[in-house]
This record gives structure tokens, C-alpha cells and sequence, in this order.
């Protein structure tokens, strides 16, 4: 049993908390994963690390409910338990095989998504921990689902804010802050590393091509196990197959198929939708008709 | 008088019945039943049957006393080589081990080895009979990575030899294979399956789930910083092989080791399960071994119609001959000696049909099995919107790539000795399928054996 230390209410579908898990914590870096379980015949979700306090063995996690599951676990009180914590998971983000001399050389641009801002802090903040300032473009649809702008500013060089509806910053998606950034504004990036929604990595991945600027996505697709057994992750990556959960999670993001990626996401929607709708009408529910998620 | 040549039958569900639900198939043999096929033993004086068994079990010696009715004393028999009775006798391949040797079965049936031995593990489980003891603590410390067959035998062994033995395990629950791959109808997981690690937890072994060695820690840093004197890799194999052919990325193709887990370990048959699972209506199988009838007739549980491809004919199944015979009589399709070639989609990249060429019988390959060759021009689509690839799995690269000093061989396996388990890294043992390759429960069991006596060895010389 894996204990909430802290529960924080993020914005709309987010929440971020803390739970005691010492296997996770004392290994955690930048860029890997972990699965959470809820309850015996709950189902295993993998998560975001969003921080880790290696002496307390404590991990941060942050998740958008978006299934039954996530649903369940946004009503976890302070003091409650996950039943089962798993990980770390996945590799190790590439700067941190990196040594210094190298990383000093880099300069590097991350473009945080949504819910996406919470892999990203924790590179921002590796790296600035050993000196290295990087930018950060935060996006989201609008001001009020906007996270982690405050935890990043601390750690990070710049920090430009942009939302689809311009209530908060600038008007417009990430690519065209990127766009700016470089065309005008005269700024060198030698590497991208950009976290969201499939549909922005995708297309942060075409504008860093057409600037020429390497890219790094991080890819969180279905998965089960964690651990390579499931196959579930695959995703196409130049002319190879590759499991997002133990080659992964991060890819060149110039190499990935997000067509499949999107593709392969819908898999168990249905099924989704119809579990989280049953646990939302309780007894009134009808199970769904399949049709309106 | 009953005919001696003839073994006393066991009781199974109706396959109409079976065919619809997640009970367990066989429903073993009654003390009555038992008794009377014990008298079936020829109780020889140099029983081929125990050299037949990977984990040398006194077959002859436990059923002279279920013949007797001396069931405790038969459990104890069993508990001296194997601590997962229940589980072996359910689906360990006797045919091609302790059965196939059987002296009784040269002019009739083989005498149902497996049956009793299953008859036995229920008793003693039933009647609350713990049949083996811990060993006297001798102060030294072995972890055991991967609680599945290889690694629960092998910690069960050190415990009774008095080691201080910890397994880690990677999933939520112990058991391995025994959990996440072999359905329920074939192996119970209440029932059987938590008994039985009960029953090595008892022997004091503990067993920490959720810690994913190679991850949340190394192998040298157990030995290093933990305080183990030695270590067991009883990993397994793992990882999924796929046919590489167009398609296979849409949406319904799922490998074995993915539809087995969710429905088997993560209960997705079960409507409180908060797993999801898609069957869908028509699926295809492709493969023949053991994980094929499984993910096949697991499929026809949840409501599909199944169809079994296989590259070659019937006499190559790979699958038990009893596993196979089940399958058909539930209904399960076999279309031998064809191949997929394609995996259709529709624009929204789901499944909707296989493209499958007719295969026919060459000359035999290194394998012995006469190689399949594609006849010329029989390709036909069969439709279908789920297909399960069932080709076999290879060990995780895992644990290899994060140990230094431990050295695989060309297909990714760890490189052990075979009768004490001796890894090329010093106080690092393993066994299973980790080393074989995907095997079979007994031999995993039997490679745990061996690797726990190799261990011991090892520390008593140190």
C-alpha cells in the first residue's frame, strides 16, 4: 500500500499529489514513468513523474481524468492508499546520460502541452540544479487550464505562455511562440524537447523539422504491464516497432507515426467512456450507447 | 473388476457448458477415483517415471500411498521435490514426461500420473495439510528476481535449507506465468494458484510485488548494498515476438501475453474489472502452441467465434495433446498449414480481415518439423476484427543490460549452466525461461530446483 501525502486540485481535470513510494523515489529521473493501481481489480495506469524527494521516498504525480480510473483516483483524500505502485518505468531522458561539458553546449527549448507540463519540470529543474538554463513554451487551451507555470518559472530561463483563446499570454498554439522565437527573434536551439497531447508533439515535431531543430516527444500510449511484456505500446518509429514502455517512453520525434499513435489511442474508447460513465450515473446509468463519447 | 489397460476417466465440464464460462474444465478425481487408478501402478523397482520428471517427484512412492489412502504421506512424497503440486498436476505435459515413460502405457493407458498428483495437492490444500517445513535460519541472505515457477521453486528450496530468501516481482500480484498467462479454466487463481505461494510464503520466503529489478534497483546493488549472498534470476520471457507483416499496428491486433494478462491477471472477464477488454466477434489466433489455445479459448469464453491458423498440420502443434482436444470440443476452428501474410484495415485502421496463404509440407527444417512452404496462388482474406499473435516470446533485455558481467547468448538469454544454474557473474544464478527460452512451467520448476542446490553449494563453500 503506496500512502497520499499531499493532494492538490491543479486546474479543471488535474490534480497533482504526492505518495510514498521509496522504490520510485530513490531511482526516479527525468523523463521516466511509473504505474499506478487502484483497488484490487483496478486497472493499471501509467503516470507521469512529476517530482521525487529521493530522502523522504516520496514521488510527485500529476494526471488529467480522463477514464474510470483516473475518475476514481481524482477522489483520493490525504492519508488514503494506491494498492499498487510500480516503477521507475521507461528510460532515463537522454540529457541525463549526458555530462556537463555536453549539456553546456546544448541549448534547449521544451514545449509543455496541457497536462504535459508535468514530465517537463522535471528535466527543467535537472538541469537548472546543475546550472543549465533552459526555455519553456507552456501552452493550453485557455488561462484556467494552465499548470505548473509558477513551479517552472523557478526553474527555467524564459517562460512563454501561450493559450488557443489568448486569455492568458500570448494568442495562438506552441508552434507558432517556437516560430516566433526563432524567425524573429533570432534564438539558436539545438534541441526541442516537447510533451502534450499526441496532436502537439506531432505538430511541434513538423515546425522543428522545418527549422532544424532536433526533437525529442515522449510518447504515453495504452499500456499494461509496463514492462515490455504487453506489446500494447507499440508505436511505428522510422521503420521500426518499438514499445513505448521499455525503449521509450521518449522518441525521436522526427522517426514516430502519430497517425498510428492517435490511432492506436481510441483502442478501448468505447470501453472507456462506457466505464466512465457508468461510474459517474451510478445505478441510473444505462451503460452507454457507445456512440456519444 | 475395472480394465486394467484403461485409466479410471475424470470428471470434466460439459465443453457446451465449459464453452461459456471461466470455471475450471477438468474437475479431478474423487478419493474413491484416486485410489482405484493408484491401483493402476505397477510401483516398478526402477521407475522410469521419476527420471521422466523434471523435478525427480518418488511418483511410484506418493501413489503406493494414495493407493493405500495415506493422502498426508503422499503429500509429503510430492512436497520433497515440488512446491507447486497443484499447479503441476494441472498443466505439466505428463505425456511427454512421466506419462510418456510409463511402462503401463506400452500395451494400455498410462496410469493418470498428473490426475493423482492433482488429486493430491487439492487434498492436502483442502484438508489445511502443510506438507513442507522451513529449515533451521543458517544466517545467509538470497533474493529471487520474478516470483513465477522458476523463482517460487527455488525460493521454496533455500527456505527449507534454512536461507533467508526474499523474491521480488515485478507485477501487483506473484505467480507469474501461473497469473498473467494461463487462463483460470486451466488453473485457478483463487483456488490453486494463491494457495500454492501461500504455502512457499509459509516456508518463510517474503515477497516483495511492485519492484521491477533492472529499474527500481540493480542486481549488483542487491548484492552490494543489500547484504544478498546470492542472487536467482527466474525472469522469464517476456517480451512478445510479432510476424512483422503489413497491418499489424491497426487497432484489434493484440500479442498473446496482451489479451491473456488483461483477462487473467487484471480480471477483465469479471464486470467489476476496471480493465478493459475487446474480444470482438470473429478472431484469429495465429500460432499453435500452448499461449494459442489459451488466448483461443479464452476468446471463445468471451463470446467470439475463433479460429487457430497454423503455418503447419496437427501432428506439428506445438500445444498439448489435451489442450488441443479440449479446444475442438468447445468449438475452436483449426485452419492448418496456412499463413497470415496481411492484416486488412479499414480507414480508421481497425482490423477487418487476414490475408492468409496455404501453406504445404517441404522437407524437415534444423528443427526436425518438415518446413511449411507457401503453395503459389492460394491466397484468400478471411474476415475477422480481432487477431491475437501467439508467436512465441523472448526474455526482457532488461535485467542483462543493467548487470555487468552477465552474458547472454545470441537470442537474448542469460547463459547458465544447467545443472546448478551458474551465470557468468559470480553468486548470480538463473533458470527458466529467462535462459531457455519460452518453455514449460516444470522445466522453469526443475531449473529452479537445480540453481537452489547450486546456490547452496556456492554459500556452503564460502
Amino acid at each position: 500500500m503506496y500512502k497520499i501525502t499531499r493532494v492538490e486540485h491543479l486546474v479543471d481535470k488535474d490534480w497533482l499529489m504526492d505518495v510514498e513510494a521509496p522504490y520510485v523515489a530513490r531511482k526516479a529521473e527525468p523523463g521516466q514513468f511509473m504505474i499506478a493501481k487502484l483497488g484490487e481489480l483496478g486497472e493499471r495506469i501509467p503516470l507521469t513523474i512529476a517530482d521525487y524527494d529521493r530522502e523522504k521516498g516520496t514521488i510527485t504525480i500529476v494526471f488529467q481524468v480522463i477514464g474510470a480510473s483516473t475518475e476514481k483516483f481524482s477522489h483520493l483524500k490525504v492519508g488514503d492508499y494506491f494498492t499498487d505502485i510500480v516503477g521507475p518505468l521507461g528510460r532515463p531522458s537522454e540529457l541525463v546520460e549526458m555530462t556537463k561539458e555536453e549539456l553546456e553546449k546544448e541549448n534547449i527549448i521544451f514545449i509543455a502541452g496541457g497536462v504535459g507540463a508535468a514530465p517537463v519540470y522535471p528535466q527543467v529543474k535537472w538541469l537548472h540544479e546543475r546550472g543549465i538554463e533552459a526555455d519553456v513554451i507552456l501552452g493550453a487551451r485557455n488561462k484556467d487550464l494552465l499548470i505548473m507555470e509558477e513551479d517552472l518559472r523557478k526553474v527555467a530561463k524564459n517562460v512563454y505562455v501561450t493559450t488557443d483563446d489568448g486569455s492568458y499570454g500570448d494568442k495562438g498554439v506552441v508552434t507558432d511562440v517556437l516560430k516566433r522565437l526563432v524567425n524573429e527573434e533570432g534564438k539558436k536551439y539545438t534541441r526541442c524537447i516537447a510533451i502534450g497531447p499526441v496532436i502537439m508533439m506531432k505538430f511541434a515535431a513538423l515546425t522543428t523539422k522545418e527549422l532544424g531543430i532536433p526533437t525529442i516527444v515522449s510518447m504515453n500510449p495504452i499500456m499494461i504491464d509496463g514492462t515490455g511484456m504487453c506489446g500494447a505500446c507499440r508505436l511505428v518509429v522510422g521503420d521500426q516497432v518499438k514499445f513505448a514502455c521499455v525503449d521509450g517512453p521518449e522518441f525521436d520525434g522526427h522517426l514516430v507515426d502519430f497517425n498510428l499513435a492517435m490511432k492506436r489511442q481510441l483502442t478501448y474508447k468505447t470501453e472507456e467512456g462506457q466505464a466512465l460513465l457508468e461510474l459517474l450515473e451510478a445505478e441510473k446509468s444505462h451503460g452507454g450507447c457507445g456512440n456519444c463519447n | 473388476m475395472a480394465d486394467m489397460m484403461k485409466r479410471v476417466p475424470v470428471a470434466e465440464q460439459e465443453p457446451k457448458v465449459r464453452a461459456k464460462n471461466f470455471e475450471e474444465v477438468c474437475l479431478g478425481y474423487t478419493e474413491k477415483e484416486a485410489m482405484e487408478e493408484a491401483v493402476r501402478c505397477l510401483n516398478c523397482r526402477n521407475p522410469k517415471c521419476v527420471v521422466g520428471c523434471p523435478v525427480s517427484i518418488q511418483i511410484n512412492e506418493f501413489i503406493h500411498e494414495v493407493k493405500e489412502g495415506n493422502f498426508e504421506k503422499a503429500a509429503e512424497v510430492i512436497a520433497r521435490s515440488s512446491a507447486l503440486p497443484a499447479v503441476c498436476g494441472r498443466v505439466c505435459p505428463q505425456e511427454t514426461q512421466c506419462e510418456g515413460v510409463c511402462i503401463r502405457g506400452i500395451k494400455g493407458e498410462p496410469v493418470a500420473i498428473g490426475k493423482l498428483e492433482r488429486f493430491v495437492a487439492d487434498w492436502a490444500r483442502e484438508h489445511g495439510f502443510q506438507a513442507a517445513q522451513a529449515g533451521a535460519p543458517n544466517g545467509k541472505k538470497v533474493a529471487v528476481i520474478g516470483a513465477g515457477p522458476a523463482g517460487l521453486t527455488c525460493a521454496g528450496d533455500l527456505a527449507k535449507l534454512g536461507y533467508d530468501v526474499t523474491i521480488f516481482e515485478a507485477f501487483h500480484e506473484p505467480g507469474g506465468v501461473l497469473q498473467y498467462g494461463i487462463p483460470e479454466f486451466r488453473l485457478p487463481k483463487t483456488k490453486v494458484v494463491g494457495p500454492e505461494i501461500e504455502n512457499v510464503k509459509k516456508l518463510g520466503v517474503k515477497i516483495l510485488t511492485n519492484v521491477f529489478v533492472g529499474r527500481s534497483i540493480t542486481v549488483d546493488e542487491l548484492l552490494n548494498e543489500e547484504g544478498f549472498d546470492a542472487v536467482f534470476l527466474g525472469t522469464g520471457a517476456g517480451l512478445p515476438k510479432f510476424m512483422n507483416i503489413p497491418g499489424e499496428s491497426a487497432n484489434g491486433v493484440f500479442s498473446a501475453n496482451e489479451f491473456l494478462t488483461r483477462n487473467n491477471l487484471m480480471k477483465a472477464y469479471l464486470p467489476e474489472s476496471d480493465t478493459p477488454m475487446r474480444a470482438g466477434k470473429k478472431v484469429v489466433v495465429v500460432g499453435g502452441g500452448n499461449v494459442a489455445m489459451d488466448a483461443a479459448r479464452t476468446a471463445l469464453r468471451l463470446g467470439a467465434e475463433v479460429h487457430v491458423v497454423y503455418r503447419r498440420s496437427e501432428e506439428e502443434l506445438p500445444a498439448r495433446k489435451e489442450e488441443v482436444h479440449h479446444a475442438k470440443e468447445e468449438g475452436i476452428i483449426f485452419d492448418l498449414l496456412q499463413n497470415p501474410i496481411e492484416i486488412l484495415v479499414d480507414e480508421n485502421d481497425w482490423v477487418t480481415g487476414v490475408k492468409i496463404v496455404k501453406m504445404e509440407l517441404g522437407e524437415p527444417d534444423a528443427s526436425g518439423r518438415r518446413r511449411p512452404i507457401e503453395i503459389p496462388n492460394s491466397e484468400y482474406v478471411m474476415d475477422c476484427d480481432t487477431v491475437i499473435m501467439s508467436l512465441g516470446t523472448s526474455p526482457n533485455p532488461l535485467i542483462s543490460s543493467t548487470t555487468k558481467g552477465l552474458d547472454t547468448d545470441r537470442r537474448g538469454c542469460i547463459i547458465a549452466k544447467e545443472e546448478n544454474g551458474e551465470t557468468t557473474k559470480t553468486a548470480v544464478y538463473a533458470g527458466g525461461d529467462a535462459v531457455t527460452g519460452a518453455a514449460t512451467v516444470i522445466l522453469a520448476m526443475g531449473a529452479g530446483k537445480a540453481a537452489a542446490k547450486g546456490i547452496h553449494e556456492f554459500l556452503s563453500k564460502k
